[in-house]
């Protein structure tokens, strides 16, 4: 079984887990810092962020980790299904009294529904501003003579109180950080794990680091969309 | 002490199961869990009942035979302690126990408490052992020099009992402690080298056959674990198994 596949074996599934949730990590750091320019205000914010989005947008280098990006996400989406599936298989019969608490964490425990609400805001997400980036009409600005997508305005207005779902929309752009939280709570440090790099001194500063990311990350991602919400309405 | 006891009962691997509810009383607070099931199959045996069927071997925490979920927990409620190490004294008077066997596909229940763990004999056979030449000269086991902390954690992996408590703690049903432990009490020695990366590789390879399920470090089963199996040698068993992957020919 695990001697042909690369990825027929338990172990290989789960190295591929951890670098392209790491991977994410990264994706995500690299996304929050351009996401908060959206806390600037005026036409500076709108250009700083546009300006953003140009480049993230037309620059060759930034296009290929966008589609290592689109494949981690699917390809971890996919594996961690896979891998779930056969844990499940694993106990077909499950005990009468559980105790789960009493050996491990709730965010380990429940990794899948967390990737699973996180699964549900990506499409959603894509669809508001990806989808209409690429093949939307959306109003453009200009700046120093290069016409870009005013993608600041499409940011605005959908968090705005002409959207008639911006509510909903923010509450469950709220609730997914909420959820990226807790994966990233048990995953960041869990992925260090899988990858067998475990060490006495060097496993504390990853367990810290990471606790650390999954809390500031996701508040500050979710404090945009109410900072938007509530300055627009 | 009295207690009310849920106790599952299949008469064989291919019978249906189900918890069956058994009052006990008259039980002392020093008895080991293993004799207050012994108090009350003779109570059974006495009714011309059929006594419930559970493994046991040493009682003295050593072998790893005494198998059971006990109130959600393998082994009960404390850390550190095999069944027949449990004592009554750690539950309350007039409680109701649950008593199950190991759950997982890869253990099937061969009848009540009782169930098949040979999976794990043949996980060690796939790779659990190194080659060496015994034919006449007996090799000083101290002639090669082992570093004193690589001897403390390979006897620590070493203490490993076999008994599965890993696997029934997982949500995942996943041996990766136990193989681990096995991996690592010979990855850590001279005398495992030659055969190390095959090893990871067999071993993990003969884990997945069995359908153990896969590791999302919960950490579920060091909590679990008699004798206290460090999540170290997981890693050390992933950090073989990808070196094997990648680095190793043929
Ligand atoms: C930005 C998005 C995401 C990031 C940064 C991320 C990050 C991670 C990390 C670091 C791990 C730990 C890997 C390991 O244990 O080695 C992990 C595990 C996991 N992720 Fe994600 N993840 C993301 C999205 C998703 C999505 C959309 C799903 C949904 C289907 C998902 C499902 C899982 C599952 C099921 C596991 C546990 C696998 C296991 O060990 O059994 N993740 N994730
Ligand atoms: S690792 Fe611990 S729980 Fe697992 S089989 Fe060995 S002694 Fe039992
Ligand atoms: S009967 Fe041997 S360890 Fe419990």
């Amino acid at each position: 079984m695990a001697k042909s596949g690369l990825l027929s074996s338990s172990l290989s599934k789960k190295y591929a887990m951890a670098a392209t949730g790491l991977f994410l990590c990264l994706f995500l750091a690299g996304h929050l810092a351009g996401n908060l320019q959206l806390f600037i205000g005026g036409i500076q914010g709108q250009t700083a962020f546009n300006e953003y989005a140009h480049f993230m947008t037309t620059n060759p280098a930034v296009k290929l980790l966008s589609y290592l990006t689109y494949f981690s996400i699917l390809f971890h989406a996919v594996d961690g299904v896979v891998l779930t599936v056969q844990n499940r298989r694993a106990r077909p019969v499950r005990y009468a009294k559980e105790r789960p608490a009493e050996n491990a964490g709730w965010s380990s425990r429940n990794m899948m529904l967390l990737g699973t609400v996180m699964l549900v805001f990506i499409v959603v997400h894509m669809q508001n501003f990806w989808w209409k980036m690429h093949f939307g009409v959306v109003p453009t600005q200009m700046v120093e003579g290069v016409e870009m997508h005013d993608l600041h305005s499409v940011v605005m207005a959908f968090f705005g109180p002409e959207n008639l779902y911006a509510m909903p929309a923010a509450g469950l752009y709220v609730v997914a950080m909420a959820a990226m939280g807790f994966h990233l709570w048990h995953g960041f440090e869990s992925s260090f794990q899988s990858l067998g790099l475990r060490f006495d001194k060097f496993t504390p500063l990853i367990r810290g680091f990471g606790r650390t990311f999954s809390v500031v990350v996701p508040f500050l991602f979710a404090a945009i969309v109410v900072f938007i919400f509530v300055t627009q309405s | 002490m009295n207690f009310t006891l849920k106790i599952w009962r299949q008469d064989g691997p291919k019978s249906p199961g189900r918890m069956v509810t058994y009052p006990v009383t008259g039980i002392s607070d020093e008895m080991s869990f293993l004799e207050m099931i012994d108090v009350l199959n003779d109570q059974l045996v006495r009714n011309g009942d059929e006594p419930v069927a559970f493994d046991h071997d040493c009682r003295e925490g050593i072998c790893g035979m005494c198998s059971m979920f006990i109130n959600g927990e393998a082994h009960g409620p404390n850390r550190l302690t095999t069944t027949c190490q449990l004592h009554m004294r750690s539950f309350k008077d007039g409680e109701t126990i649950y008593i199950e066997p190991w759950r997982a596909a890869a253990f099937p229940i061969i009848r009540d408490l009782v169930v098949d763990r040979s999976a794990m004999d043949r996980v060690m056979q796939s790779g659990g052992y190194v080659s060496v030449n015994t034919s006449g000269n007996t090799v000083d086991a101290n002639a090669l020099p082992i570093p004193k902390p690589a001897a403390d954690e390979a006897f620590q992996a070493a203490a490993c009992i076999g008994c599965g408590a890993c696997v029934a703690t997982c949500k995942n049903a996943s041996a990766m402690l136990f193989v681990s432990a096995k991996v690592s009490q010979l990855a850590l020695l001279p005398q495992g080298q030659p055969e190390r990366l095959n090893r990871a590789e067999s071993m993990v390879e003969q884990m997945d056959l069995e359908g153990f399920g896969n590791c999302t470090n919960t950490g579920a089963c060091e909590v679990e674990c008699p004798v206290g199996i460090s999540l170290d040698h997981i890693a050390r068993m992933n950090r073989d198994f990808l070196h094997a992957k990648v680095a190793k020919k043929g």
